[in-house]
């Protein structure tokens, strides 16, 4: 009899980290120590605190060990498991009081969160589909065939106020009901697990850690539109994910669960993988749909839309992965205990990815209406090195910047969208006082340049025209007209564009623009970047606490540097290529960046 | 393929085995552990321990969790068992064996009796 379990984390960021090794080792310590079959190695998807991982958690104590390293795996075997006393020194530890917590619920972390869409995430094994049953697996599923019609189901789905996770915020139930109530025999459901925006990985997680319940919603929409294929389109670059997502889908066919008479009740429903190569575009629902096709992904003008006029034509649902991840739970439990959670027009949890200047990087999943406060002092435990906080951008290359003004800004669609920023997908990068909004407005637009696919001329040309812009004001070649001139071309874009990315490409430019204008006005008129990180602006020079001892000039890549030893150096800003290489070498501190 | 039946069975049957993971209210919850350093192993505890593990299982007892501890410094006395029963004292049994470990687990945990015939007793 199986009297503990060990979970070990098998997401990404563990991964890489060595989990794989860990859990190995794990399993062969207990084979040696003669200990199978009274203790489990169970390897599990992400539990959200990434910053802490390795994660193993120990139960039925619930013992929560972080960091942990192949070489400390015999030390938990040895004094955990035979002698049951817990490794203290391997405990996580809150860094906020250092003092040695227990259980993964009692951290700020967990505690303020809740967690419908990563529910089973780091508690189940999602390469095992018995454990995904446990805990109510394809119950929602089984309700929807034998007890629910079709129209009941997307009734449930609307009174539960559910809304695309994917960043549009577009009502589900409304959706699921247009793609119903068009004609035809054949339609589809797809599932849009291209995740793009830099940052973020909230739909990996959850494809890592509970594919099934992305399954199972798949098969309930399916149900409730009429359709009886289902294709997950997912990005090559998400290797776990497309693997548990494969294990899953040939379990749940196994099981009859997926496939043709599911369960004896007479609904057929198939699901396919398609893998995409990783374009930013195929995010968008028609790219998407035309990649799956088998064609270049472009956009397509809508209307008319994917319930109407889809995949391969036909009636199309496409909703995101955290979207149906709430699916099934919503069916379970019932569309006023959904509805209960967040706020008006914003029901249920978010899932975000934290990162950036942020102490605790990870996965949270948070109601609707919490705080941006919240979830960065409480749950994100602060600013890491005493810094203060400046802004956080959602919503990735489509999203905006949230200014510490709004730091008490209860976090929902339309709350976001009122001060230039959006949901989007999930993605939270905070940045603290060393981060030139200039410069975060052009790392999110060059990405958006090299994604743009092509097709029309605004988001094409006129995001190439953005980004040169960008250029002359970091390079302190800018004058105020240019200014002028980029914000009216913004506007042009956004106004012109073909799709989502054109769009919504220039917002991270206006959202900077709109509330920190005079960091812009800092790099054009007095050509300086007020946080040093613009190269182009930034001088090094050597101060009079030089001693001469020539360190700096031995490691200058460019040999930019020069004097007479025991006497002030001199920097060539000519030559000097901004590495910072000197500032590190430097031990009196004589170096200064301005 | 499975049918609906069968789903329910794998369901019912998978969660006797993930109760462990189930950490949501440990106020409420009875605990059994056992002493588990190398004094209680030598003495017999491991044998105890996974009677202890079958038995909550066999049962299917809800809110009952068996874990282990170190050495509780009477070595002499080993296998030791405490159960921890919600608003009420501690409870310390000695010198336990399978048999008396199944004892334990029908007359205390299940009807609330306590087996003081196990206790420490003086002299």
């Amino acid at each position: 009899m199986v009297r503990s379990h060990i979970l070990v984390c098998g997401g990404t960021g563990c991964h890489s980290n060595n989990s794989a090794a860990i859990r190995k080792e794990f399993e062969f310590l207990i084979k040696e120590r003669g200990l199978e079959g009274e203790v489990a190695v169970v390897g599990t998807g992400c539990f959200g605190l990434c910053a802490a991982g390795p994660i193993v958690i120990v139960y039925p104590e619930g013992a929560f060990y972080s960091g942990i390293k192949v070489e400390d795996v015999a030390e938990i075997i040895d004094e955990h498991i035979v002698k049951g006393r817990l490794v203290q020194r391997l405990l996580y530890k809150e860094k906020s009081d250092h003092h040695a917590v227990k259980a993964l619920s009692d951290t700020n972390f967990y505690k303020k969160q809740t967690r419908v869409a990563l529910r089973n995430c780091g508690v189940i094994n999602p390469e095992e589909i018995d454990e995904y049953i446990a805990y109510d697996g394809y119950q929602a599923l089984i309700k929807c065939l034998t007890e629910l019609k079709p129209q009941e189901v997307i009734d449930i789905i609307k009174s539960s106020g559910l809304r695309g996770r994917g960043g549009g915020g577009f009502p589900t139930g409304l959706k699921w009901q247009f793609a119903a109530n068009s004609p035809g025999d054949v339609k589809y459901v797809c599932c849009n697990a291209d995740e793009g925006d830099p940052g973020a990985f909230m739909d990996r997680s959850i494809l890592e850690g509970d594919p099934h319940a992305v399954l199972e919603a798949m098969a309930i929409a399916g149900y409730a539109i009429g359709a009886h294929q289902g294709y997950v389109y997912i990005r090559a670059e998400y290797p776990i994910a497309v693997q548990r997502l494969r294990i899953a889908l040939k379990q749940a066919k196994e099981y009859g669960l997926l496939g043709k008479n599911i369960l004896g009740t007479g609904f057929d429903f198939d699901l396919d993988i398609r893998l995409g190569a990783g374009a930013f575009v195929c995010g968008e629902e028609t790219a998407l749909m035309t990649s799956i096709e088998g064609h270049r992904g472009e956009p397509r003008p809508r209307p008319p839309f994917p319930a109407v006029k889809g995949l391969f034509g036909k009636p199309t649902i496409l909703n995101n992965v955290e979207t149906y991840a709430n699916v099934c739970q919503i069916i379970l439990k019932g569309a006023d205990w959904f509805a209960s959670m967040g706020t008006e027009k914003s029901k249920g949890t978010k899932v975000f990815a934290l990162g950036g200047k942020i102490t605790n990087t990870g996965l949270v999943e948070i109601p609707m209406g919490t705080t941006l406060r919240e979830v960065i002092e409480d749950i994100g435990g602060g600013i890491p090195n005493g810094k203060h906080f400046k802004a956080a951008q959602t919503g990735g290359p489509s999203g905006g910047c949230i200014p510490a003004e709004y730091f008490d800004i209860p976090i929902d669609y339309d709350n976001l969208i009122s001060i230039g920023s959006m949901m989007g997908s999930g993605g939270m990068i905070v940045m603290d006082e060393d981060n030139c909004m200039v410069d975060i407005a052009k790392f999110f637009l060059e990405f958006t340049v090299d994604e743009s696919c092509g097709k029309c001329t605004p988001c094409r040309i006129g995001n190439r025209r953005l980004l040169e812009y960008l250029d002359k004001i970091t390079t302190g070649k800018a004058t105020m007209q240019d200014l002028e001139d980029m914000e009216a071309l913004c506007h042009y874009i956004k106004a012109n564009s073909l799709c989502g990315l054109g769009q919504t490409a220039p917002n991270p430019v206006l959202s900077t623009l709109r509330y920190f204008r005079d960091e812009y006005v800092a790099h054009v008129v007095d050509k300086k970047c007020p946080c040093h990180v613009c190269k182009g602006l930034v001088r090094y020079t050597i101060t009079d606490a030089c001693k001469g001892c020539s360190a700096c000039a031995r490691k200058c890549p460019v040999g930019a540097i020069s004097g007479e030893i025991k006497s002030k150096f001199t920097i060539d800003p000519m030559k000097c290529i901004k590495c910072g290489l000197c500032v590190e070498t430097c031990r009196f501190n004589a170096i200064v960046k301005e | 393929m499975k049918s609906i039946a069968d789903i329910k069975a794998i369901r019912d049957k998978m969660q006797a085995q993930i109760v462990l993971r189930d950490n949501q209210d440990a106020e409420q919850e009875t605990r059994i552990v056992v002493g588990m350093a190398t004094c209680g192993i030598s003495a017999g505890a491991r044998p105890v321990f996974n009677t202890l593990v079958d038995e909550v299982a066999q049962r299917n007892l809800k809110n009952v969790k068996v874990t282990r501890s170190g050495c509780l410094g009477m070595c002499a006395l080993e296998p030791i068992v405490e159960v921890f029963v919600p608003g009420q004292e501690k409870v310390t049994y000695v010198h336990i064996d399978p048999d008396k470990a199944r004892n334990i687990i029908a007359s205390h945990i299940v009807n609330g009796n306590i087996c003081t015939e196990y206790m420490i007793t003086k002299g």
